[in-house]
């Protein structure tokens, strides 16, 4: 889409950057608590639009009271900014809730190689994401985030983070 | 009573709920019996805290004053909350704590179930994000009671003792008034006597899993609902509010 503005009095056009664009953009922010995956992958940009000059960006909260929810919206505001957006309106959308059905498979491979298991529907880790051994007991349901487990490989004796699977 | 003030005192009562059991169960932070349960119970009262931030930032929208959910937490006094005695209740051991988190998660679980058919879509929205988390802690504290009652002698007879204590505190979850009864009419919550039939099969649990015995009394204190508290209540808030009292309209 195009936008005009005035510059030493003179009409220029420019174009401002496609919503597409935004998403790859968007793709670079990592999670601020798990910095191995973007905010993309953890899927809560619910959606990217341009209302007239203004981008919106809809953006759904992981966990209800998650502290990172601030940090999270600071940082899609930097980044968009260092891209030159200047009209930016966040929207906060709670439904549908939050699943970690969206994380993307990008995603839930950098978890894993990162050293956290990714969420599996059966509510527990596959396997370690260390030694791949699938000899793993829980340790605890929460974690050092609101969005981890504990876990134990009984193979290679190692604790790990599962991501909770909701 | 008009829908909307109507609205106003459910959106305390459930705001009020998760604060105050959020701060209680945040008391423990760095007490806890084992790291993992310290943690457990921190995310566990972070939830709460931030399931409070929806309910009440609802209240202050439908109330239409200019107030937002930090003034409804920090700016009130004790007659002025609405959440159920039970969250008020003392922490006492880590058995009693356990105890008191079952029997209001149940509740909570059915409660929020019953809230994401909701005809206001602003409590459905909020409902339908909550009822994940609590249904998330309802697993871990139905596996904690259960495993702790039927564990050893002590923990049994500590495990039973909690249940007693809190047992008459549970009733006035099941107590409706006017407020609700207007909530019911226009399809907004359910009756609240309506939920107890499913509590109790939760919390059945109790029995058929453990070796626990559910109190036969049916006696309620009640009060909360509209604003009449323990003393506890005030210790709570004293705590809680200790900064905006100390430094009013203090910012960061």
């Amino acid at each position: 889409m195009a936008a005009t503005r005035l510059s030493r009095g003179h009409v220029v056009t420019t174009t401002a950057p496609t919503v597409a664009e935004i998403w790859n953009w968007l793709d670079a922010v990592p999670d601020p608590e798990i910095p191995a995956i973007s905010l993309v992958d953890l899927g809560v940009i619910r959606d990217v639009a341009w209302q007239g000059d203004t981008c919106q960006v809809t953006v759904t909260p992981t966990y209800s009271g998650c502290p990172a929810t601030t940090i999270i919206n600071l940082d899609i505001e930097t980044a968009l900014r260092s891209h030159g957006i200047q009209k930016l309106e966040l929207k906060r959308q709670l439904s549908p809730p939050w699943t970690t059905d969206w994380l993307s498979d990008k995603g839930r491979a950098s978890l894993e190689e990162y050293g956290i298991a990714p969420p599996q529907p059966a509510g527990g880790p596959a396997h370690c994401p260390r030694c791949a051994s699938s000899d793993v007991t829980r340790i605890s349901q929460f974690g050092s985030t609101p969005c981890k487990a504990q876990w134990r490989c009984d193979a290679c004796l190692e604790p790990f983070d599962y991501f909770k699977c909701i | 009573m008009t829908v909307d003030q109507a609205l106003f005192q459910f959106l305390l009562r459930l705001g009020d709920n998760t604060l105050i059991l959020g701060h209680r169960v945040s008391e423990w932070c760095g007490h806890g019996p084992v790291l993992e349960e310290d943690i457990a119970l921190a995310n566990t009262a972070l939830d709460l805290i931030g399931q409070t931030q929806l309910w009440l930032g609802l209240a202050a929208e439908v109330e239409g004053k200019g107030r937002s959910a930090d003034n409804l937490a920090y700016l009130r006094d004790a007659w002025e909350f609405r959440n159920l005695l039970l969250v008020e209740r003392p922490n006492g051991d880590f058995g009693q704590t356990l105890m008191r988190q079952f029997l209001f998660d149940a509740w909570s679980s059915l409660m929020l179930e019953k809230l994401c058919d909701s005809s206001d879509i602003r409590i459905a929205d909020i409902a339908r994000k909550a009822s994940k988390e609590v249904t998330y802690h309802l697993e871990r504290s139905s596996d904690l009671v259960v495993r702790l009652a039927d564990g050893t002698a002590e923990s049994h007879a500590k495990m039973q003792a909690a249940l007693d204590d809190l047992w008459p505190y549970t009733g006035e979850m099941f107590i409706g008034d006017d407020a609700d009864d207007i909530l019911v009419a226009n399809g907004i919550a359910p009756n609240p006597a309506d939920l107890r039939a499913a509590w109790l099969t939760i919390v059945q649990r109790l029995e058929t899993e453990s070796t626990l015995t559910l109190p036969e009394s049916d006696f309620a204190h009640q009060g909360g609902k509209s604003g009449r508290h323990s003393e506890h209540l005030g210790y709570i808030l004293t705590e809680m509010q200790w900064l905006q009292r100390a430094y009013p309209g203090a910012t960061w």
